[in-house]
């Protein structure tokens, strides 16, 4: 099966040149793999470093140590080394990211913040427009909001505004930072059907779910991180 | 995509007397793409803009630019007419003052029509229609045609400024502080329309900046300057969610949460 995801030996920490560059350790030797048609959940307690493993998988926290391979464009990419150019073609094709939290731009609709990640990949407006339509309904986003821009939502709105943007396009990898927080039980159970039709088509998912019963749901596997703990003295 | 960068600069540096402007900065821009020179004022970064868009020569470094018909020239080896012309018509400086980068005195219309006879068109009836295209892109209605940007607000004439440069079809834009002495809630607006432009026309664009909220919403690089050297780059979520260098720590742990 394919194994379009490899994490090997990463390790992060933090250095706080304003408290006198005291360092913060996160993570260290990081290493598992995610299969195609899996999803996998980071399990362990809150500062645990899960939310930082994903933030080194998209890109968005650098890396200290180790290699990040992904397969991108038909061949093989170190995400941890690679260029900020290199980054946005991964993100843009191959990694996408459903985050806690909308960053919302003014003046932008909500079906056009769901439909933008396919107008980027070269998808026409319309079609695009018409997917984000019916995800947002599938989500049961009352359509009287679709055309206001989502900064006024509430942080259940804001959500699915955010996971359908995430779900919409068909990056062969997914990475979703606790897409549940704040929905309720009806809701939960539309983004448990949507990770579960993400499996079926072969898509890699890696997922941090605080709520146990959505993790039961969609956990193929649980990796523990506080096996990477970075206090923890190598065995 | 292409493979080529449009703008490819090298150990570019500049000094007044024995005083540093910029030094050693070296990075690629490739056609699409937003970068984000941020910093302090008197961190070099207005001179950087000034060396690459040839207002200024620099002291020591190179610049070449890959031109429409594919080929790299070399900025700082062109003649003064062959830079003027690029000026005129691949390349768009926006101004923080836009007072200095419209005519005044003539009216909004001619603002927007000059740049486009400048690249040869003649027609009249055409340029004005393009003109009235123009301002309504940058939300300008077309009752204001005629008048002079002396009687606009600071929104609109920047946003005036914007249409004059964008008229051309040119592939790389230099901003300068682009909102800065305006109001958020027209800065708002300002980034807003800003951002649809440059995706919906995909230019590539270097905006200086002191507003690290501004290089957020519109760049996807960014490199962080001071003193005249950058002192990190990176991908722009990345520089700002996980700064490494202790000016960018700063500089982050600086902004003021609403």
């Amino acid at each position: 099966m394919a194994t379009p995801l490899v994490v090997s030996d990463v390790a992060k920490s933090f250095t706080m040149h304003l408290r006198d560059g005291v360092t913060l350790p996160v993570v260290k030797g990081v290493s598992f793999s995610i299969r195609a048609g899996e999803c996998a959940v980071l399990g362990g307690p809150s500062g645990a470093g899960k939310s930082s493993i994903l933030k080194m998988l998209y890109g968005n926290y650098a890396v200290d140590e180790g290699q990040i391979i992904v397969q991108h464009g038909g061949g093989l990419i170190d995400l941890a080394s690679a260029s900020p150019r290199t980054v946005l073609s991964v993100r843009r094709h191959t990694i996408g990211y459903v985050s806690q939290f909308l960053r919302t731009v003014p003046r932008v609709s909500a079906l056009d913040v769901v439909a933008e990640p396919l107008v980027e990949r070269g998808e026409d407006r319309e079609t695009a427009r018409a997917k984000a339509r019916a995800l947002l309904a599938q989500l049961n986003l009352p359509e009287k909001l679709w055309a206001l821009p989502p900064a006024t939502f509430s942080g259940g709105e804001q959500q699915r505004v955010n996971i359908a943007r995430g779900f919409i396009t068909e990056h062969p990898i997914l990475l979703l930072d606790e897409p549940t927080a704040s929905l309720d039980a009806r809701n939960r159970d539309v983004v448990v059907e949507l990770i579960d039709a993400k499996k079926t088509a072969g898509v890699a998912l890696l997922g941090i779910f605080h709520d146990l019963d959505v993790r039961d749901a969609v956990a193929d596997r649980v990796i523990d991180v506080t096996a990477f703990a970075a206090g923890k003295i190598a065995a | 995509m292409t493979d080529e960068p449009l703008l490819r600069v090298s150990a570019l540096s500049k000094f007044y007397g024995s005083r540093v402007g910029c030094e050693n900065v070296t990075f690629d821009l490739w056609p699409g793409e937003v970068l984000a020179v941020v910093g302090e004022s008197g961190s070099g970064k207005t001179t950087l803009l000034n060396c690459l868009s040839t207002r200024l020569l620099p002291s020591s470094g190179t610049a070449s630019y890959r031109m429409r018909d594919g080929q790299r020239r070399e900025l700082y080896r062109m003649s003064e007419a062959e830079r003027r012309f690029l000026m005129r018509t691949d390349w768009g400086f926006v101004h923080q003052n836009p007072a200095d980068g419209l005519r005044m005195t003539v009216s909004a219309g001619a603002n927007v029509g000059e740049r486009l006879m400048a690249v040869g068109d003649r027609h009249y009836g055409r340029i004005r229609a393009t003109a009235v295209d123009w301002l309504s892109r940058v939300e300008i209605d077309d009752d204001r045609i005629d008048d002079e940007p002396r009687a606009f607000s600071g929104g609109m004439r920047q946003r005036l400024q914007i249409a004059r440069n964008l008229v051309t079809g040119p592939r790389l834009v230099f901003m300068d502080e682009p909102t800065g002495g305006l109001d958020v809630s027209v800065q708002a607006r300002l980034l807003d329309l800003l951002r649809g432009l440059v995706t919906d026309l995909g230019l590539a664009a270097i905006v200086v900046t002191h507003d690290l909220a501004v290089a957020r919403l519109l760049s996807q690089r960014m490199m962080v300057m001071k003193d005249g050297r950058v002192v990190e780059s990176g991908l722009t979520d990345r520089v700002l969610d996980d700064p490494r260098a202790p000016y960018t720590q700063l500089l982050v742990s600086s902004i003021l949460q609403v």
